[in-house]
């Protein structure tokens, strides 16, 4: 049904695809593997007419195409569901649906009940059931998505590409929308399908290409490949995905973090754990399930929340982040590119934000030439790959933006570091390189709070793991006893302790 | 994509942080530079007077006030935020430094530091309100401008208040040299802010805010300070171009100054500072203040018509701007 051959795309000097093939049939889901740089994303701006090819053909149902740009491909039948959603906040997902193509009745007003019975229709056919009229940015992200891909459907989409969609989905919700592409594939729907995730990718996928640093590396079958040789194609080298091991942590080890009690609001459940030194929790539970609201609490970056705790002994309350960075506790936040980075700023400049107590002249001034140093000392330490200091973070890849956020906290002597989805939207290599730096700081006596929606990692890391459900903890598991069925379990179904 | 990782070699130090012919050409200041000659260029080819050493420093005289406004609106605009008071605020600054002087008697270095109260309280007041008010800058500094202008007209019954002991004259008319005071006085004032800006941590700050409020809070940046901060700034430097006009009309003029904000935003802007904030220089914004300055003077020295005047002023700007947005 798709076919793009030879496809060459450079920025610039910069060769970011170097003739890449990629062929989908009707009724497959077909995935798009490859690290961070790979040329996925480029891959498929070509594709739906966002960005030109510089060499290279694109056919669909044999006739060639050439999209000026994205109304071109929607109109040939290509929908894409974006990592980033392209959904207006404020409007109902109805609104969001036939944005600039509403349906008018004969007076040439919009006809909202035509509207509405056609969303929800689609959204039937989905099997999902979504709120219509509540705006969208009250929706969750599962159910945000399930709009965007009923969207890409009311355009009669032929062919559908998803990038990245299950990156910020629970693992029910990640059920739900396979059972979703498995209905559009029996009703013979081309699917493009891009994950980092392998095990989903033989869950549902049908066959599998793999590109490399702009190069195509091949198409297989899923069943003719297992786990290590996917690995292999994409980094081209092994990479067992092994997390370093765990440190002994004694029963004694003296508590750094004692959070008595934390609600995230007014007659909500109220938490409790304690945190020890050089361990790391695993904050797991489902999205929406609190955990992220509880970090920002501790930081007093939670508005509407009460927090009581103790750090080290001594009770502390914080009232803003830069309170809680004078005391030894960092947030590393969930979304790099919203909370987390300037992107349109250089490395240098968003490593030293919060490190200029550390190079000062005459007290008032910075040390321009110790801020270098400083900055290319920090970048060694989590090797950033990257020209140099001065490049602009939005040139960067996923991971190496994930390594800068970590260098800013890193030459701070932090007693607690919160990680938000360490490891959410980078590569293999890149996911080993991060759990290797934070096992690093827990031996140098950093007790680290580790959120995640992956299993795998929050079992491979967590030396405990506090499972959210409904805005608290419902159980805390150590040892033995983290195992992703318990989790999972505790996570989906647990009991909730309202404590009055 | 290659990759360096000889991060570590003093030759790509020295490079990344030195300069090279590309990063020149990226700065921020490479358009408004251009506009500047271009214009200069025209208006000499046009007017014989315009580059003699007098019509040049008549020039900076006039921009003074201008530009001096327009080095609190950048530290504003750098965060994302706008000050649309500064005008009224000038206007009140002047008229109570006057009254404190001619009404109730003081000395002048009172009436001058009550001058420059008026301004700090203002910015304070504003700062508070878009830092812990989380209001609107725009709304907040539309509503103060109504009060600034409303106050000065009040404590002054809308008259002029004039009699101001004679050397306070030197902060407007005076020279030291060839130099007029109020240019030396706005030259020291950007220096300061260039060095605020570009070599202290509160600069870094300031532009941080811009670039992305969250990640800086979250960083431990405490941007609520840094608001406060740069509001006061903003009212300190209309205080500061108030002594020149002040000294310059020796009076206290309630109606001083209307429509001031809209001449500093437009320096700002078109010293290359973006309006969204994160990005922009100071000497941007003093190169947009000469370039505002040149054409007011050029236009008189053709003789053209001062209303039609507005109007290419106008066309002008949109012309930079929209010569200047995708620029990168």
């Amino acid at each position: 049904m798709l076919e793009m051959k030879n496809i060459k795309k450079s920025f610039g000097k910069v060769e970011v695809l170097r003739g890449v093939d990629l062929e989908v049939r009707a009724g497959e889901v077909h995935a798009l593997l490859g690290e961070n740089g790979a040329g996925k994303s480029t891959l498929m701006k070509v594709l739906c007419g966002i960005i030109s090819a510089s060499a290279g053909t694109i056919r669909i149902d044999g006739e060639e195409c050439a999209f000026a740009n994205y109304d071109a491909a929607i109109a040939a039948g290509v929908g894409i569901v974006f990592q980033e959603f392209s959904l207006i906040p404020y409007l109902s997902a109805v609104e969001n649906m036939f944005l600039a193509r509403e349906l008018r009745n004969r007076f040439g007003l919009l006809d909202r009940r035509a509207m509405r019975k056609r969303a929800q229709e689609i959204l039937q056919q989905l099997d999902v059931d979504v709120p219509l009229n509540a705006p969208v940015s009250r929706l969750s992200v599962a159910e945000q998505q399930f709009v965007e891909i009923a969207k890409a459907l009311s355009l009669d989409a032929r062919i559908l590409v998803l990038d990245e969609p299950t990156a910020t989905l629970t693992p029910t919700e990640v059920e739900r929308l396979f059972k979703v592409i498995r209905e559009l594939r029996r009703k013979g729907v081309a699917i493009v399908f891009i994950s980092h995730h392998l095990e989903e990718i033989f869950q549902i996928c049908d066959r599998i290409t793999v590109l490399r640093d702009g190069d195509y590396i091949g198409t297989c079958d899923v069943a003719d490949v297992n786990n290590d040789t996917l690995v292999e194609m994409m980094v081209g080298r092994r990479i067992e995905q092994s997390f370093p091991p765990k440190l002994e942590i004694l029963a004694e080890t003296d508590i750094v973090l004692d959070v008595e009690a934390v609600q995230l609001k007014r007659g909500g459940p109220v938490s409790s754990f304690a945190l020890r030194r050089g361990e790391i929790i695993g904050f797991a539970g489902l999205v929406g399930s609190g955990r992220s609201e509880t970090a920002m609490a501790l930081l007093g970056a939670f508005p509407g929340a009460t927090c009581r705790m103790k750090l080290e002994g001594k009770d502390v309350k914080f009232t803003e982040p830069a309170d809680a960075l004078a005391a030894g506790i960092g947030l590393l936040p969930e979304s790099r590119k919203e909370q987390g980075l300037i992107t349109s700023f250089s490395i240098l400049r968003n490593i030293s934000i919060n490190n200029y107590g550390k190079y000062r002249k005459n007290h008032w001034f910075i040390d321009l030439k110790k801020e270098l140093a400083c900055t290319q000392k920090a970048m060694r330490q989590v090797s950033v790959k990257a020209t140099g200091p001065n490049d602009r973070l939005d040139t960067l890849s996923g991971g190496n933006q994930q390594k800068v956020v970590v260098a800013r906290w890193i030459n701070h002597d932090m007693k607690i570091l919160i990680f938000d989805e360490p490891t959410r939207g980078i590569d293999v290599g890149a996911k080993a390189e991060i759990y290797q730096l934070m096992r690093e700081l827990t031996k140098q006596g950093c007790s680290i709070i580790m959120i995640s929606s992956e299993l795998p990692e929050v079992l491979g890391m967590s030396d405990r793991v506090c499972v959210f459900r409904g805005g608290g903890i419902v159980a805390t598991v150590e040892g033995e006893d983290i195992t992703s069925e318990k989790i999972m379990t505790h996570a989906t179904t647990g009991r909730q302790d309202h404590a009055a | 994509m290659p990759h360096d990782t000889t991060l570590n070699s003093p030759e790509k130090a020295r490079k990344s942080g030195g300069l090279n012919i590309a990063q020149v050409l990226h700065s921020p200041l490479v358009l408004p530079l251009a506009g500047l000659i271009v214009v200069s260029i025209l208006m000499g080819l046009a007017s014989e007077n315009f580059f003699s050493v007098s019509n040049i420093m008549n020039v900076l005289r006039q921009v003074s006030i201008n530009g001096i406004l327009a080095v609190g609106m950048t530290f504003v605009i750098l965060t994302g935020g706008i000050d649309l008071s500064v005008g009224a605020v000038m206007a009140l600054s002047g008229t109570i430094c006057a009254g404190l002087v001619v009404n109730m008697g003081l000395p002048g270095a009172v009436g001058l530091a009550g001058g420059m109260l008026v301004g700090v309280v203002f910015g304070l007041f504003n700062g508070a309100l878009v830092a812990w008010g989380r209001m609107p800058a725009i709304i907040v500094t539309l509503a103060t401008m109504g009060v600034a202008r409303g106050l000065g007209l009040i404590y002054s019954g809308g008259y002029p208040i004039s009699g101001l002991p004679p050397w306070m004259s030197w902060f407007g008319i005076g020279r030291i040299g060839i130099v007029p005071v109020p240019v030396i006085l706005m030259f020291v004032i950007y220096v300061i802010a260039w060095v605020l800006l570009q070599r202290t941590p509160f600069g870094r700050h300031v532009y941080s805010i811009g670039g992305n409020e969250t990640a800086a809070r979250l960083s431990g940046v405490k941007t609520q300070w840094i608001k406060l901060a740069i509001y006061t700034i903003s009212g300190l430097t209309s205080a500061l171009a108030a002594v020149i006009l002040t000294g310059r009309l020796m009076s206290g003029q309630p109606n001083a100054g209307v429509g001031f904000e809209l001449d500093a935003i437009a320096a700002v802007v078109l010293g290359g500072t973006a309006i969204a904030g994160g990005r922009g220089l100071i000497f941007g914004t003093l190169i947009g203040a000469v370039l505002l300055g040149i054409l007011n003077n050029g236009l008189n020295l053709m003789g053209i018509n001062p209303y039609l005047q507005d109007v290419i002023k106008g066309f002008i700007i949109l012309l930079a701007i929209y010569i200047g947005r995708e620029w990168r």
